[in-house]
């Protein structure tokens, strides 16, 4: 990579899962030891400017409150920001040959952009001082953008990044689950099944590689 | 081109049907049989890995878009536009095929199925039937196909309860199923929490719930080729994943295991088969790019073609294998009677007030009844013939990405932000199972597949194109599944406390789909294209699944479908398969040439 940007992040959005898999990266694993509640985490695509904008507006998708942990504690921006470097991010999971035509909505998104160009032409749009503002302004900016093709996939990539394994970088600290009680991919239910009839059935969260005590890797690591 | 030493049987897809070819002839004879799979090596221990939604949604176990996708259209009017990222239908890659993540949903279809054009014509009448119906019978019948239904049910130890023992009735079992000799292999699924009220609604309403027969085992199982298996552990990675237990039967636990280690079989993972060589009305063998991308030549005395069902009808179209389908003309059988099963149910939310553990699930787990199902037992106001399967009660498993953020109306002003996080927490897992209509779907002559003009896959070969729509008659079935569906439901409510909160979007109402809609998920049911049939003039294939015009290319899986059934395939597809097995050892390789 060329260039190296960074954003602030809470400090347990490091933990775990970007350590290993960004090993050898300039991360400054000290700043979590001491306990700093915001480090500075390096981006795949974002640009530093571009990444507060996103933080900012999944915030306001996704807020922090009264009702618990949002999109920044769980590092939504870090899940995007891989998941746009990724060979997702560049269209190699769909048929990109032309002629390119726009056609009836039973056909699915017809459209030219990939995810990273959606990001590269919404961001713009919610503008350079999208996260100075009140939310009140913010709101009101992403009302303005609703319909777009930008807001469709920050729509869905803050929800993913909210609960997905903490391997793909959102999800910190298992934020996501704990919030909704999601016990992660559990091997087995056989003897719980009939037990909780009814009955909330709500171990601690633990993720993927918790669970089968190896590393999976996740699949915005792969070449593309 | 590479030309490969001569094999004797060549089969092109790994997926049930060619597992299934390829496990018989391999264990029934010493002929040697190579497998062409076009996508990655993968084996029972790849799946625990895979227990993870973002990597399931962005590559998962489906064929990638950008490699090949279809085409489109509605009708000979419109023009066709690439499907750009899998809606519809979720076509599988790599060893296994579709059939590693399928959900495990194993009912037979009904006995008249089997000569629906027949059944039809004496039951209803000309006059009821639309002048534009393709409807053919298959050419066999259920008594002849019930033992291979058996053997399917044994391959995959089938979990579930009959409901018609040699013609008897079982309460309990689904008592409109046709005849089966035998009793299933393994016993029903235990039930989820939910499926409890689905059950007693539907006995309130005068049906007769069964519990879904499941391919997810219920016990541990040994199956007829000493293959064992564990009981399913509910742990609701199921549709769109491969078992990590292998309690789901899939190719990979049931297949491979006999084929693997044997001398007369060879699987060849990476290679992506772009034709099928013949001469004089005999294939000669296949041309594949291997995983380098050389191109190769793998001559074969058998060419066994058991794709995803588009996918083996393209491969017919660009080997130039048969007469086209011209729906001007309706001459020519090559890519005729295309159907999608009709799917329809309840409407609205059932908002539970107490937590439902959605996330334990089984792909098949659930409930049914048939009571709607093949021919109404009296006139419907929605003025269709024959009605539809109802079932489920149950989630297969709601992963968090995927079940939230669901509200019910009027719970959050938009989908965004403090309110609708605070409601979608509270109603996450709180959201009820709804009640699922499948349908049949007649074939009709406008529907079908042939070569688009334009668009080409990644080494330049046409995609296939799809021209299908739904007509009045597809639509009155789903406003019958609506209402049926949706009552069933508000009794849900009744006997469960929860409540149904309906939306303003209706299924059937304003701004609903009217239209087949490729863009989102229903089912990957596609059939037909290679259909079968008594008659050379009607049919691409003959009842054993042997092409009229050349005797050693078999098309096996359910392109040879005529119609669409209200069952789910896979289990019809596996019975199928061993019966053209049958066909091929006990018959062909005996005495080659045509066997109808």
């Amino acid at each position: 990579m060329k260039r190296r940007d960074f954003i602030l992040v809470p400090a347990k959005v490091l933990g775990g899962a970007l350590l290993s898999s960004l090993a050898g990266e300039l991360i400054p694993v000290e700043a979590i030891a001491a306990a700093q509640t915001m480090v500075k985490a390096p981006l795949r695509f974002f640009t530093a400017e571009e990444a507060r904008v996103i933080q900012a507006a999944c915030a306001r998708i996704f807020p922090s409150d009264e009702s618990g942990p949002g999109a920044t504690e769980a590092g939504v921006v870090i899940y995007i920001d891989r998941q746009l470097a990724s060979p997702y991010g560049k269209d190699k999971y769909r048929y990109t040959k032309g002629p390119w035509i726009s056609s009836v909505p039973e056909h699915g998104y017809q459209g030219k952009e990939t995810p990273q160009e959606s990001y590269r032409a919404g961001i713009p749009l919610l503008g350079g001082d999208f996260p100075g503002l009140a939310p009140e302004q913010q709101d009101a900016r992403l009302e303005g953008v609703e319909k777009t093709r930008f807001f469709e996939l920050l729509h869905i990539h803050t929800v993913e990044g909210m609960f997905c394994d903490p391997m793909h970088g959102g999800n910190a600290g298992l934020a996501g689950w704990r919030l909704i009680g999601f016990p992660g991919p559990v091997m087995s239910y056989r003897d719980k099944v009939q037990k909780y009839y009814g009955k909330a059935y709500r171990p601690a969260p633990r993720s993927l590689e918790e669970i089968l005590r190896y590393p999976v890797q996740p699949v915005e690591d792969e070449a593309g | 081109m590479k030309r490969l030493k001569a094999t004797d049987i060549v089969v092109i897809g790994s997926g049930w049907s060619g597992l299934v070819m390829a496990k018989e002839a391999a264990t029934r004879t010493a002929l040697n049989v190579v497998v062409l799979e076009r996508g990655p090596s993968r084996s029972v221990g790849d799946y625990a890995g895979g227990m993870d939604e973002i990597n399931n949604r962005r590559v998962g176990l489906v064929q990638n878009p950008a490699d090949q996708t279809i085409t489109h259209r509605h009708s000979m009017k419109d023009p066709a536009a690439p499907i750009r990222q899998y809606g519809a239908f979720k076509p599988g890659t790599g060893t296994g095929g579709t059939s590693e993540h399928w959900g495990g949903i194993s009912d037979r279809y009904l006995p008249e199925f089997f000569v629906l054009a027949t059944h039809l014509r004496e039951k209803f009448g000309a006059s009821r039937m639309s002048a534009d119906w393709a409807v053919q019978d298959w050419g066999l019948t259920y008594d002849e196909f019930e033992n291979y239904y058996w053997r399917a049910e044994q391959l995959m130890g089938i979990s579930g309860k009959a409901g018609n023992l040699r013609g008897k009735r079982v309460d309990g079992g689904n008592i409109f199923e046709g005849p089966r000799q035998h009793e299933y292999p393994t016993p029903p699924l235990p039930a989820t929490y939910t499926m409890g009220f689905f059950h007693k609604a539907a006995l309130q309403l005068g049906y007769h719930p069964y519990p879904l027969p499941a391919a997810n085992l219920s016990q541990p199982y040994t199956n007829p080729d000493n293959i064992g298996r564990p009981a399913c552990a509910f742990c609701g990675y199921c549709p769109s994943y491969g078992c990590m237990i292998g309690a789901k039967a899939q190719p990979t636990n049931t297949l491979v295991p006999v084929l693997s280690g044997r001398n007369n079989f060879e699987l060849r993972n990476n290679c992506w088969v772009r034709k099928i060589v013949h001469q004089n009305g005999r294939a000669e063998g296949v041309v594949y790019m291997d995983e380098k991308g050389e191109e190769t030549m793998q001559p074969a005395e058998v060419v066994v073609l058991s794709a995803w069902t588009p996918n083996s009808v393209r491969l017919l179209l660009l080997s130039d294998i048969g007469e086209r389908y011209d729906p001007a003309t309706g001459k020519g059988t090559l890519g005729k009677n295309l159907t999608h099963q009709v799917t329809s149910g309840g409407e609205g939310m059932l908002v539970f007030k107490e937590p439902l553990n959605l996330f334990m699930g089984s792909g098949a787990v659930g409930y049914g009844f048939a009571d709607f199902d093949g021919d109404l037992r009296e006139e419907s106001p929605e003025k269709i013939l024959r009605g539809g399967l109802f079932l489920r009660g149950a989630a297969t498993g709601e992963g968090p990405v995927g079940s939230f953020g669901r509200v019910p109306k009027g719970a959050a002003p938009r989908n965004w932000g403090s309110e609708w996080k605070k409601a979608a927490i509270q109603h996450w897992d709180r959201i009820g199972p709804g009640v699922e209509m499948r349908g049949e779907h007649f074939a009709y002559k406008q529907n079908f597949m042939d070569l688009d003009p334009v668009y080409t896959d990644k080494w330049g070969d046409p995609l296939l194109r799809m021209t299908l729509d739904w007509t009045d008659y597809e639509m009155r079935q789903m406003a019958f599944g609506a209402r049926i569906g949706t009552q069933l439901m508000e009794t849900i409510a009744q006997v469960s406390g929860a409540s149904l909160v309906r939306s303003e979007r209706s299924r059937m109402g304003d701004g609903a789909f009217h239209h087949y809609n490729a863009g989102s998920y229903s089912t990957t049911h596609i059939q037909g294209g290679a259909i079968m049939g008594s008659s050379p003039e009607t049919s691409v294939v003959n009842p054993w699944l042997q092409h009229w015009g050349m005797p050693n290319l078999f098309v096996v899986g359910s392109s040879s479908f005529p119609q669409n059934s209200s069952s789910n395939p896979t289990l019809t597809i596996v019975a199928v398969s061993h019966r053209a097995a049958d066909g091929l050892i006990d018959q062909y390789l005996k005495k080659p040439g045509p066997l109808a």
